[in-house]
């Protein structure tokens, strides 16, 4: 269980995160929503502690993650996977080195055994016999693919998504959205999904919160936020540029 | 034109830099020690330093031996010059020898490994860093220090005295070629006197100077390549700065070294 009470985060001049309060159930995926320059990367970058609140507690498993030194705190993120944005392969490996980094930090596996499982996990995302590539040489699509199985090359409990389908086209966008659930269903981990892409949002969402002007605005379920009457969700699900929310 | 550029506010502008290369400093001697402290875990790593020596070592080779021969060369004309009818030629295998291997193989091929070695590890971290992939290690768990900074720091001070040792002896090849084909000099005159005036002291003071100048252009490309910030630019940012710090430092730190190696250390 990963919970947020009362964070708060301020860049700059820009207050990104006020009184931020938030529950994340174990075993489902929220999907947080939101305009651009809303904070959700920010969000998301604190829950796995690469930033620190200025404000408030972020628990993971009853463990205020603010609070802990360097030591517990790369514990505490054993248990994530996170795929960002751009992937963030590491250029100067190989596909499958990158697969293989964090496995090799952190579990004791012989050789064989750890390329049975870089092999397998690039199987889940449907990228047989790509070990040898490297990222330069990989589509947008195949590389947020190859950032997944990464994400989920130690087991982890949970997995941050940056904005996962940002910059493909539909078809691969579906794909993402796919993977997502299957890995869900498959590993039974706690999913975060940060998007401003809706039909990503209610394909790979069993919760939806919208974050708004550092807040959360709204949480409940796909169907719940389709049928709200909160005007500023409404306005952000049916992409007006008029209503409460000022478009520029 | 920002308001606290230069010609609006000198005071202001002066006093911000002033803040700002205190800061530096202070974040520089913070990641200094977070080396030191991550040093035996990273040196565990060894794939990764030996990775890194070949990149800053071996391919900074053919530059190294390059410029040392025509420093050499440019130092056995120069000698020749200056010696004109005032000090007998048989002394400029010995000067070439020793201002070589105190002061011009040293400084100079730090200068040249500075610039390509500095740039390049600023514009992959700074690459890295504005691209997540150092989020991502911390992500991950690995912490970046280790990862990334002890191979490169540990690779440059292995690689940059043997840099120094190979570009003195080509500099001493390229004076002797000069000094026999162009100045009129013998081999065996040239020969004599490297061997009449080489201390292995003046060996040894060239040699722990790059250590520390090895040292110095690790941490500079990669303090500035992991501040970097923004997109394309903010790494080219990174890489100048990377560079022009490295170079600065090299110099000053040259000046001190040879004051503590000359009047203390090897003073007798």
């Amino acid at each position: 269980m990963i919970q947020l009470e009362g964070v708060s985060k301020r860049l700059g001049t820009k207050q990104v995160l006020e009184d931020l309060s938030l529950e994340l159930p174990t075993g489902l995926t929220t999907v947080i929503l939101g305009r651009s320059g809303t904070g959700k990367s920010v969000l998301l970058k604190h829950i796995i502690g690469l930033m620190h609140p200025d404000e408030g507690r972020i628990v993971v498993d009853g463990e205020d993650i603010a609070s802990l030194d360097e030591n517990e705190l790369n514990r505490v993120r054993r248990r994530f996977g996170m795929l960002f944005q751009g992937a963030a392969l590491f250029d100067s490996l190989t596909v499958g080195e990158n697969i293989a980094l964090p496995m090799r930090e952190h579990l004791r596996l012989e050789e064989a055994e750890l390329q049975r499982r870089v092999a397998e996990r690039l199987s889940w995302v449907g990228l047989e016999g790509v070990e040898d590539m490297k990222p330069s040489s990989l589509s947008g699509g195949m590389k947020k693919r190859v950032g997944l199985a990464r994400a989920v090359a130690i087991d982890p409990a949970y997995i941050l998504y940056d904005e996962p389908t940002t910059g493909l086209d539909p078809i691969m966008s579906d794909v993402i959205n796919q993977l997502i659930r299957s890995i869900q269903q498959r590993m039974n981990v706690t999913s975060v999904v940060v998007t401003h892409d809706l039909h990503s949002a209610w394909k790979v969402g069993d919760r939806v919160a919208l974050l708004h002007e550092g807040r959360v605005q709204f949480t409940g379920t796909p169907a719940e936020a389709e049928t709200t009457s909160d005007m500023i969700v409404r306005q952000f699900i049916e992409g007006r540029s008029e209503g409460p929310v000022a478009a520029v | 034109m920002s308001p606290d550029s230069a010609p609006t506010r000198p005071i202001t502008y002066v006093w911000g830099r002033v803040g700002d290369w205190v800061a530096d400093v202070g974040r520089v001697t913070l990641l200094v020690l977070e080396t030191f402290r991550n040093m035996v875990r990273g040196l565990r790593s060894t794939r990764l330093v030996i990775d890194q020596m070949h990149i800053i070592g071996v391919q900074s080779l053919m530059l190294v031996l390059i410029v040392s021969l025509f420093v050499g060369a440019v130092a056995a004309v120069q000698a020749a010059y200056q010696f004109a009818s005032v000090v007998p030629l048989k002394y400029i295998g010995s000067v070439i020898l020793r201002s070589v291997i105190i002061e011009l193989g040293p400084v100079l091929t730090s200068l040249i490994v500075g610039g390509r070695v500095g740039a390049a590890i600023a514009a992959e971290l700074g690459t890295m860093r504005v691209t997540e992939q150092i989020d991502a290690l911390e992500a991950m768990a690995i912490n970046p220090v280790r990862y990334l900074v002890v191979p490169r720091v540990v690779a440059s001070i292995i690689m940059l005295p043997i840099l120094v040792m190979i570009a003195n002896a080509v500099a001493i090849f390229g004076g002797y070629v000069v000094s026999v084909t162009t100045v009129g000099v013998s081999t065996h005159t040239y020969v004599q006197g490297l061997q009449d005036f080489f201390y292995m002291k003046d060996l040894m003071s060239g040699l722990i100077k790059t250590l520390f100048f090895g040292a110095i252009i690790g941490w500079m490309g990669c303090y500035h390549g992991f501040r970097t910030e923004g997109g394309a630019e903010g790494v080219g940012v990174a890489t100048t700065r990377a560079v022009v710090s490295a170079c600065v430092l090299v110099l000053i730190s040259d000046y001190v070294l040879a004051n503590v190696l000359f009047r203390f250390i090897f003073a007798k």
